[in-house]
């Protein structure tokens, strides 16, 4: 075996630009799968956790009834008392923070020009809203007590050309059907950047909300983080009553987690692609090789060695081939993946229902991703390395030596 | 003792619908420490005969026999056992491993039998001694005279130490002073080590170095014979 190498290596180094070349398209083609399926992580992930953070946490209790799209602002659609309920949520251990929202549909109306808009009243101390008071890029955050009080995303403040202290309506219809219309002062503007978060949706403290809307002690959901979102189902399942229902992050998101398995499958094929390209030219490489090396394989087989002696040899070649191609393909795709998941990948203002896609892709590399693609590339490489291997391994001795064998 | 023997020995070579009869049934036997040389025209059998007997092709008919062992039936990989343990080669061509020093040119058979490594240092060594070349063991083929590969090759079709070495033109890419040089190397090592040399030649100067002349025209012997008179 250490022979085969040591021929081998002496082989590779015999034409020295093609088996740079051969090793680099490895290498590329490795460094691609890298940035596609850190890109791919960094993408799903980082929707996930912003749709977890934003919007539905890992845990989000409701009313029996209540229908998330209707946004019903019913009583009998809403969570009664729901402080004390969220009190209860948080003293389980696995909870990090409870907290009740209540959402409403709104229309911020200014003096030419109004705009929908969907309400969150919140619990400005809750612990829950950390993205929101991070995300502030002027003014102050609101206070439990603020009545006219308002946060509007960065993106709904440019539209509408809106800045801190400005003032606007809010009309929304109350519980009882009634229009009810009011004046607000933009505290400040955050950004989660979320494109489609931010130009949507609007904090005041919940008891403004409840006030605004006519819900009273009334919310419409209780926003749940866990210590482990692998928790969830457990906790879900300690927390269920006939009253309220109980969605885990993953029965919320289930879009999300759709999309990734259609991602991942629709992928693989680009990964198949372009492992298939690398395949090609190792193949080409080697079966070029056995054409030229065709009189030593002769000189090989004539001096006793066995058609799997032979094998071994195109196969050491490459195995090193493979080697060089996957040490410059980490070295090449470590540096491009660095280099996107510090700066990112602006993809601006795209969205999908339902899922919350920051502006940026921010590329996200596991360590269990770059072992799996090293050993697929360096195994594809081995496999597209047998077909010349077997050629040269069932060369007969008389032609090869005329270097005919081929 | 035979060290090779060839039964009715016919080698048919199809082309598309063309058959060539490159052999028409001979029968030759080699005893151990012969220095034969098969001579002829070109294209008289010589060539496939030697490629028989040293088992890189098989008879369509017929049969070979090495050391006592039947090989016409044996499959690629027992052929190859049997070459490795019993044969060496040196061919036309200066056919080293353009890759490898002449050191490990001549180890490579050694390799392939499993010589344990000291043994196989010793082995290499004595062999590059016999052909002179001690000075050039760690030399690339490209960095050797045509006589000087021819030597190299020389020692590792013996290195093995088989019984039979089988050369194919040895002399025809070498000028007069390398050839000499070359068959002066083969003649001693076959009276110092007894090991048979069967060579196929046209060169008239390489056939005075045999003691038995084999003559093939058109695939079959015509002519037999030994230079200490027997027929």
């Amino acid at each position: 075996m250490i022979q085969a190498f040591k021929l081998a290596y002496r082989n590779v180094g015999r034409n020295k630009t093609r088996s740079l070349l051969s090793a680099l398209a490895v290498g590329v083609g490795m460094a691609l799968l890298l940035l596609m399926v850190s890109v791919l992580e960094g993408e799903m992930t980082g929707a996930l956790q912003n749709t977890i953070r934003l919007q539905s946490g890992h845990l989000q209790i409701r009313p029996a009834n209540y229908e998330e799209t209707k946004l019903s602002l019913k009583w009998e659609d809403l969570i009664a008392d729901p402080g004390q309920v969220a009190a209860k949520i948080e003293d389980l251990p696995q909870v990090t923070v409870a907290t009740p929202r209540l959402s409403a549909s709104a229309i911020l109306n200014l003096s030419n020009e109004s705009k929908g808009v969907q309400i969150l009243g919140i619990d400005p101390e809750s612990a829950a809203n950390k993205p929101f008071r991070d995300g502030m890029l002027s003014g102050e955050f609101i206070q439990a007590d603020d009545r006219e009080g308002i946060l509007i995303g960065n993106i709904l403040a440019e539209k509408l050309n809106l800045k801190v202290n400005d003032n606007v309506n809010l009309l929304v219809t109350t519980s009882n059907g009634d229009v009810n219309e009011q004046p607000f002062t933009v505290r400040g503007i955050f950004t989660t950047r979320t494109p489609g978060y931010d130009e949507s949706t609007i904090f005041m403290p919940l008891a403004k909300a409840q006030a605004i809307t006519a819900t009273e002690n009334h919310a419409s959901s209780i926003f749940v983080l866990l210590q482990n979102s692998e928790d969830a189902e457990a906790v879900a399942q300690a927390l269920q009553s006939n009253n309220l229902k109980v969605l885990t992050w993953r029965e919320q998101n289930q879009f999300v987690v759709q999309f990734e398995d259609y991602a991942n499958a629709f992928f693989i094929i680009l990964y198949l692609i372009v492992l298939g390209i690398t395949a090609t030219v190792v193949t080409n490489t080697l079966v070029m090789a056995v054409f030229e090396r065709t009189r030593e394989i002769g000189i090989l087989s004539a001096i006793g060695m066995k058609g799997g002696g032979i094998m071994a040899q195109f196969l050491a070649e490459a195995a090193l081939l493979a080697t060089g191609g996957v040490i410059g393909g980490l070295i090449i795709g470590g540096a491009v993946v660095a280099y996107f998941t510090v700066y990112g990948i602006y993809i601006g203002d795209y969205g999908i229902t339902g899922v919350l896609f920051e502006d940026r892709i921010y590329a996200h590399l596991t360590l269990a991703n770059t072992v799996t693609l090293a050993i697929v590339t360096y195994v594809i490489t081995l496999v597209a390395s047998l077909y010349p291997a077997r050629l040269a391994a069932r060369m007969e001795p008389v032609e090869a030596l005329h270097g005919s064998g081929v | 003792m035979e060290v090779t023997k060839v039964t009715d020995a016919t080698r048919v070579f199809k082309i598309g619908e063309v058959e060539t009869k490159a052999l028409r049934g001979v029968n030759l036997s080699i005893e151990d420490g012969e220095f034969t040389a098969l001579v002829g025209p070109s294209g008289s059998g010589k060539t496939t005969l030697l490629q028989l007997i040293g088992l890189l092709d098989q008879p369509t008919t017929g049969s070979v026999v090495i050391n006592g062992q039947e090989a016409t039936h044996l499959n690629r990989n027992q052929r190859a056992d049997l070459r490795k343990d019993a044969i060496g080669f040196v061919f036309q061509f200066f056919a080293l491993i353009p890759t490898l020093t002449a050191y490990e040119n001549v180890e490579m058979p050694l390799l392939l039998n499993g010589t344990k490594p000291a043994e196989r240092k010793k082995r290499v060594n004595e062999m590059l001694e016999a052909v002179g070349l001690s000075d050039r063991a760690h030399h690339r083929p490209d960095q050797l005279s045509g006589g000087q590969q021819q030597r190299v090759a020389v020692a590792r079709a013996l290195s093995t130490n088989p019984k039979l070495i089988l050369a194919d033109e040895p002399t025809a890419n070498l000028d007069t002073e390398n050839g000499k040089q070359v068959m002066d190397i083969m003649q001693r090592l076959n009276k110092e080590t007894g090991v048979t040399f069967v060579f196929a030649t046209h060169d008239p100067r390489v056939i005075g170095y045999a003691n038995r002349v084999v003559t093939l025209q058109d695939g079959v012997i015509t002519k037999d014979s030994r230079s200490n008179g027997k027929p």
